[in-house]
C-alpha cells in the first residue's frame, strides 16, 4: 500500500490517512448536517423556532470525543517521526552543502559532487551545512526535509528502498533562484556506488589564497563564477583590468575595472551596476568585509586573468 | 427607567454636524462609527490591491518557466501581497471596522473608552500603510524576503526590507493601541446592567482578541527592531556570521505570529456567532463554552508558536510538546463548529446572504482547520512544511474563514452602517461564485502541496502544473466574485432602499436603535437583556 522509497514512507503516510480519514469523516458529517437544519427547519416549512436548553452532557461529549481523537492523532504523528530522528551509528555519513542557489555534497575525503548518489537499502546520514542564508533539504518521495541553517548544525537520514533518480528540492525561501536549487538523487545497487565513489575526484582549489578564502567565505561564488559561466553577477573571469558597460544613475559609461572599482563593488554595488544585470541583487558588504582585506580580493581577481 | 426622557432630534451619524466639514468632519472625526467606516475603506483597497497582485502570481504559475514576469518580480510580488493582506488587511480587519463600529453598540456605550485614541490609531495605521507602500518604489527595489522577514536573508539582502519593517513595526502600534482601547471600552463603558455574561459573543470575541493584540504585539516590534538594528548598525543578534542565532529569529516571530492568526479568526468566529442565532431565531447554544473557548483559544495560542518550526532543527522534546499543544488548541474551534451547527437544530432558518455566507465560512474553516492537524502532526508536517500545502490551508483559514467571516459581517450590518439594503439575490450570486472560485484556487494547492511542490517558487517542475493551471483559473473566478459582490455592496450603499431598525429580526441592541444610528448611538432607553440572544 505505501511505497518503500525510504523507510519513512509508511510511518508518514499511515498518519496521513489516519488524520485525513477523521477529518474527512467530520467534514461530511457536519456539512450534512448543516444541509439537513437549513433544509428542514427552513422558515416556510418551520416557521416557530423552538428554544432548546444548553445540556451539559451533550457539551461534555463534544468535548470528550475530539479531545481523545486529536491525542490519538497526535500520537500517531509522534509515532512516525521518531524514526527520523534515530539514525544509526554506523550510517554512511555525507556533507550536504547549501548555498544560494546550489548544492554540494562531500563525501568521506573530500571528494564532492553536484548530485547525490547514494547505495540503496544502506543508511545514509546528511550532515547539514550552510554557506549563507537558510535552505530546506526536501526530497519529496522521501518525505525527508529539514532546515540547512547557517551556525546550525541539524541533520537527517534514511534509508533509501528504491533504485532510480529522485527530486531533491529546496524549501526554505533563499532568495532569488530558490525555485531552480534543486539537484538529482540517484539510488544505485552497492556496487555501483563504490565504483562511482571511487572515481569521484578530490576537490581542487587554491585554498591557499588570501583572497580566495574571503571570497569564498562570503559566499560570491553564488552568483560569480571563475570558469566564464554567467550566473547571476558577471563571472570573475578575465573580469581584472577589462572595459565593461555599466550604468550610473541611469546613464551608460565605459569604466575599467581596476582596484578601485572593484572596492567599490564591493562595498557600494548598486552605485555602478554592470550594464545588464539589475540592481539590488548584490548586497553591500560593508562591515562583513573589512577594507583592508579587499586588496587581497583584488589580487586574486588578477589571478584569474587569461596570461 | 422614567418616562420623561428628553427627545433628542434623530440625526444619523452619518449626516451630524461637527466642528469641521466635508473630507476634514471624516479623516479627523472621533466618533468610532466614522473611524470604523475609514479603516473599511482602506482596508478594503489594500484587500483589492493585495488580491489583484495575488492574481499576478497565479498567472506566472500558470505555466512552468518564465510566463509574464521576472524571478525578482515574484519574489517582490509575494512579499508585498503577503504584507498587505497581513499586517493590513487581516491583522487590522474585523475588530478595526466591526468592533470599532459595533462592539460599543453591542455593549451599550455611545463610543470606545478613548475616542481620541481611536482617530490617533487609524492616522497610525495609514502612516504605516503609506510607509509599506513606499518600500515598493525606493531605488534598491521592493523587499524580497516575504512577509516573515527570516534572517539571515532579510539581514543581508539588498532590497529595502528596513522601510518594510519599520512600516509593520508601526502598524503594530496601531494594533496594540487598538487592542487596549476596546479592553478598556469592554471594562468600563458596559451599560448598567449588562454583566460580562450578558454581552454579546462578538464582543467576547473583540475582547479576547484585544488580549493579544496588546500582550503579542510588542514582541515582534522589538523582533523587527532587532533585525533593522542588525542591518544598521551590524549588531548580531540573527546573522550566524556576526555571532547570532538565526533560529532565535523565528522563535521571536512566531511568539507574536501564531497568536496573530487568532488575531485574525477569534472575531470571525464571534461575527459568525452574531449571524447565526439571528438567521435561525434561536438563543446561541453553548453561550458559555462559546465566551471562555475565546479566552481558552487565546490563551493556548501562546504556546504553540513551535510547529511553525518543526523542521528548523529543534530538540525533539520541544517537537513534541508543540506538537501536543497545537493538537490540544484544536478542540475549542471544535467546540464552536458544534454550537454554531446545533443552534440551527429547530430554529426557523432565514437563507438570506448573511448566513449563506456564514454557512460557506463553516464550511470552509472545517477544511482550514482540519488540514491544520496535518500541519501539527509532526510526521505529516515534515513532508508538507514550506510546500502550497502550506499556502492552501493559510488562504482557507485567513481567507475562507476571516475574509467570508467579513464577506459576512457587511452583509449583515450594511443595513445598519448605511441605512440601506443591497441587491439580495445578487449577493448570493456573488457568494456562490466566490465559494466556487476559492475551492477552485486552493484545494488543488493540497494536492500538489503533498505530491511536493514547494512555496515560494517562481518556477516548478513540469509534474505540477495542472494543479497550478486548475488554480488559476479558480483564481480568476474568485476575483470575478469578489469585484460582483463589491458593485453589488457599493451600489446598495449609495442608492439601495431604505433599510427598517432592524431587518433581520436581531435580538442584541444595534438593531434596537435606528439605522443608521445617531452620533451617541443610543438617544432613547433600550433594554438589556439577560440573554442577548432571547427571541421571544
Ligand atoms: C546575490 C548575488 C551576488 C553575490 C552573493 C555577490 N555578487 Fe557581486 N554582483 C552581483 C551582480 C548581479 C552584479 C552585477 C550588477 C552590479 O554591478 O551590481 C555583481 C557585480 C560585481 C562586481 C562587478 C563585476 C564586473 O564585471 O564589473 C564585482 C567586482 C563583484 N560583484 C564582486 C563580488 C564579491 C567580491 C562578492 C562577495 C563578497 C560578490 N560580488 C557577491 C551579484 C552578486
Ligand atoms: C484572489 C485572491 C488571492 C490570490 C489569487 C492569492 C494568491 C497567492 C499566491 C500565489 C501566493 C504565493 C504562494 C507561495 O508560493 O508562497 C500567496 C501568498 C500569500 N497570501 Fe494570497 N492570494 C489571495 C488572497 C489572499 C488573502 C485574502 C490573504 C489574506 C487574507 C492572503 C494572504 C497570503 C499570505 C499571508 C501569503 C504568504 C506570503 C508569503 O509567502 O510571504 N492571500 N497568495
Ligand atoms: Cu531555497
Ligand atoms: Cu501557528
Amino acid at each position: 500500500m505505501f511505497s518503500n522509497a525510504s523507510n519513512f514512507v509508511h510511518g508518514v503516510d499511515k498518519a496521513f490517512l489516519i488524520i485525513f480519514g477523521i477529518s474527512l469523516f467530520f467534514l461530511i458529517l457536519l456539512t450534512t448536517i448543516m444541509i439537513v437544519f437549513v433544509v428542514k427547519y427552513n422558515k416556510k416549512r418551520h416557521p416557530k423556532a423552538v428554544q432548546i436548553k444548553d445540556s451539559s452532557l451533550l457539551e461534555f461529549t463534544w468535548t470528550a470525543i475530539p479531545m481523545i481523537l486529536v491525542l490519538f492523532m497526535f500520537y500517531v504523528g509522534w509515532e512516525g517521526f521518531l524514526p527520523m530522528r534515530q539514525a544509526p551509528a554506523d550510517a554512511l555519513n555525507v556533507k550536504v552543502i547549501g548555498r544560494m542557489w546550489k548544492w554540494t555534497f562531500e563525501y568521506p575525503g573530500k571528494k564532492q559532487s553536484d548530485t547525490l548518489v547514494l547505495p540503496i537499502n544502506k543508511a545514509a546520514r546528511m550532515e547539514l551545512f550552510s554557506k549563507d542564508v537558510i535552505h530546506g533539504f526536501f526530497i519529496p518521495t522521501f518525505r525527508v526535509k529539514e532546515d540547512v541553517v547557517p551556525g546550525k548544525k541539524n541533520y537527517t537520514w534514511f534509508i533509501p528502498g528504491e533504485l532510480g533518480d529522485f527530486d531533491l528540492l529546496c524549501s526554505a525561501y533563499c532568495g532569488l533562484s530558490h525555485s531552480y536549487m534543486s539537484a538529482v538523487v540517484r539510488i544505485v545497487p552497492e556496487d555501483v556506488f563504490t565504483k562511482w565513489l571511487a572515481k569521484l575526484p578530490v576537490s581542487k582549489v587554491d585554498e591557499n589564497n588570501e583572497g580566495y578564502k574571503l571570497v569564498e567565505k562570503n559566499g560570491c561564488f553564488s552568483c560569480h563564477s571563475i570558469d566564464g559561466a554567467k550566473l547571476v553577477g558577471p563571472t570573475f573571469k578575465d573580469m581584472y583590468g577589462s572595459s565593461i558597460d555599466v550604468m550610473t544613475n541611469g546613464t551608460r559609461h565605459k569604466i575599467t575595472v581596476d582596484d578601485e572599482y572593484i572596492k567599490n563593488s564591493i562595498l557600494d554595488p548598486n552605485k555602478d551596476v554592470v550594464d545588464g544585470y539589475a540592481p539590488g541583487i548584490m548586497k553591500s558588504y560593508t562591515g562583513l568585509i573589512k577594507d583592508k582585506d579587499i586588496p587581497k580580493i583584488s589580487e586574486y581577481f588578477k589571478t584569474l586573468k587569461a596570461k | 427607567m422614567s418616562n420623561e426622557v428628553n427627545k433628542i432630534e434623530y440625526v444619523s451619524y452619518l449626516e451630524h454636524q461637527g466642528r469641521f466639514k466635508g473630507l476634514k468632519s471624516w479623516i479627523f472625526a472621533t466618533d468610532h462609527k466614522r473611524i470604523a467606516l475609514l479603516y473599511m475603506y482602506a482596508i478594503a483597497a489594500f484587500f483589492f490591491i493585495g488580491a489583484l497582485l495575488g492574481l499576478l502570481m497565479r498567472f506566472e504559475l500558470i505555466a512552468p518557466g518564465e510566463t509574464i514576469m521576472k524571478a525578482q518580480t515574484y519574489n517582490g510580488l509575494f512579499t508585498v501581497h503577503g504584507v498587505i493582506m497581513i499586517f493590513m488587511v487581516v491583522i487590522p480587519g474585523l475588530s478595526a471596522v466591526f468592533g470599532n463600529f459595533f462592539l460599543p453598540i453591542l455593549i451599550g456605550a455611545k463610543d470606545v473608552a478613548f475616542p481620541r485614541l481611536n482617530l490617533f490609531s487609524w492616522w497610525i495605521f495609514v502612516f504605516g500603510s503609506v510607509l509599506a507602500v513606499a518600500s515598493q518604489f525606493l531605488k534598491s527595489g521592493p523587499p524580497d524576503t516575504g512577509w516573515t522577514f527570516y534572517a539571515p536573508y532579510s539581514t543581508t539582502t539588498g532590497t529595502s526590507v528596513i522601510i518594510a519593517t519599520t512600516a509593520a513595526f508601526i502598524l503594530g502600534f496601531s494594533s496594540i493601541l487598538t487592542g487596549l482601547n476596546f479592553l478598556v471600552t469592554v471594562h468600563q463603558m458596559r451599560a448598567p446592567g449588562m454583566k460580562f455574561f450578558n454581552m454579546p459573543l462578538f464582543p467576547w470575541a473583540i475582547y479576547a482578541t484585544a488580549w493579544i493584540q496588546l500582550l503579542a504585539t510588542p514582541i515582534v516590534g522589538i523582533t523587527l527592531l532587532m533585525l533593522i538594528a542588525e542591518r544598521l548598525f551590524g549588531i548580531g543578534f540573527f546573522d550566524p556570521n556576526l555571532g547570532g542565532d538565526p533560529v532565535l529569529f523565528q522563535h521571536l516571530f512566531w511568539i507574536y505570529s501564531h497568536p496573530a492568526v487568532y488575531i485574525m479568526i477569534l472575531p470571525a468566529m464571534g461575527v459568525i456567532t452574531e449571524i447565526v442565532p439571528t438567521f435561525c431565531q434561536r438563543k446561541v447554544y453553548g453561550y458559555k463554552a462559546i465566551a471562555l473557548s475565546s479566552l481558552a483559544i487565546a490563551g493556548v495560542g501562546f504556546l504553540v508558536w513551535g510547529h511553525h518550526m518543526y523542521t528548523s532543527g529543534m530538540s525533539e522534546n520541544a517537537r513534541w510538546f508543540f506538537s501536543l499543544l497545537t493538537f490540544i488548541v484544536a478542540v475549542p474551534s471544535a467546540i464552536k463548529v458544534f454550537n454554531w451547527i446545533s443552534t440551527m437544530y429547530k430554529g426557523s432558518i432565514d437563507l438570506k446572504p448573511p448566513f449563506l455566507f456564514a454557512l460557506a465560512f463553516i464550511f470552509l474553516f472545517i477544511i482550514g482547520g482540519t488540514t491544520g492537524l496535518i500541519l501539527g502532526s509532526v510526521a505529516t508536517n515534515i513532508q508538507v512544511h514550506d510546500t502550497s500545502f502550506i499556502v492552501a490551508h493559510f488562504h482557507y483559514i485567513i481567507f475562507g474563514g476571516m475574509g467570508f467571516a467579513f464577506f459576512a459581517a457587511i452583509h449583515y450590518w450594511l443595513p445598519k452602517m448605511y441605512g440601506r439594503l443591497y441587491n439580495f439575490r445578487r449577493a448570493n450570486i456573488a457568494c456562490i461564485i466566490m465559494f466556487i472560485g476559492f475551492n477552485t484556487l486552493y484545494f488543488p494547492q493540497f494536492v500538489i502541496g503533498i505530491q511536493g511542490m514547494p512555496r515560494r517558487y517562481f518556477d516548478y517542475l513540469p509534474q505540477f502544473q495542472t494543479g497550478h493551471m486548475i488554480s488559476t483559473i479558480g483564481g480568476v473566478i474568485l476575483i470575478f466574485g469578489l469585484f460582483y459582490m463589491l458593485i453589488n455592496l457599493i451600489k446598495g450603499a449609495r442608492k439601495g432602499p431604505k433599510a427598517p431598525a432592524n431587518p433581520w429580526n436581531g435580538s442584541t441592541l444595534e438593531w434596537q436603535i435606528p439605522s443608521p444610528p445617531s452620533l451617541e448611538n443610543f438617544d432613547e432607553p433600550f433594554e438589556v437583556k439577560a440573554n442577548p440572544y432571547d427571541y421571544k
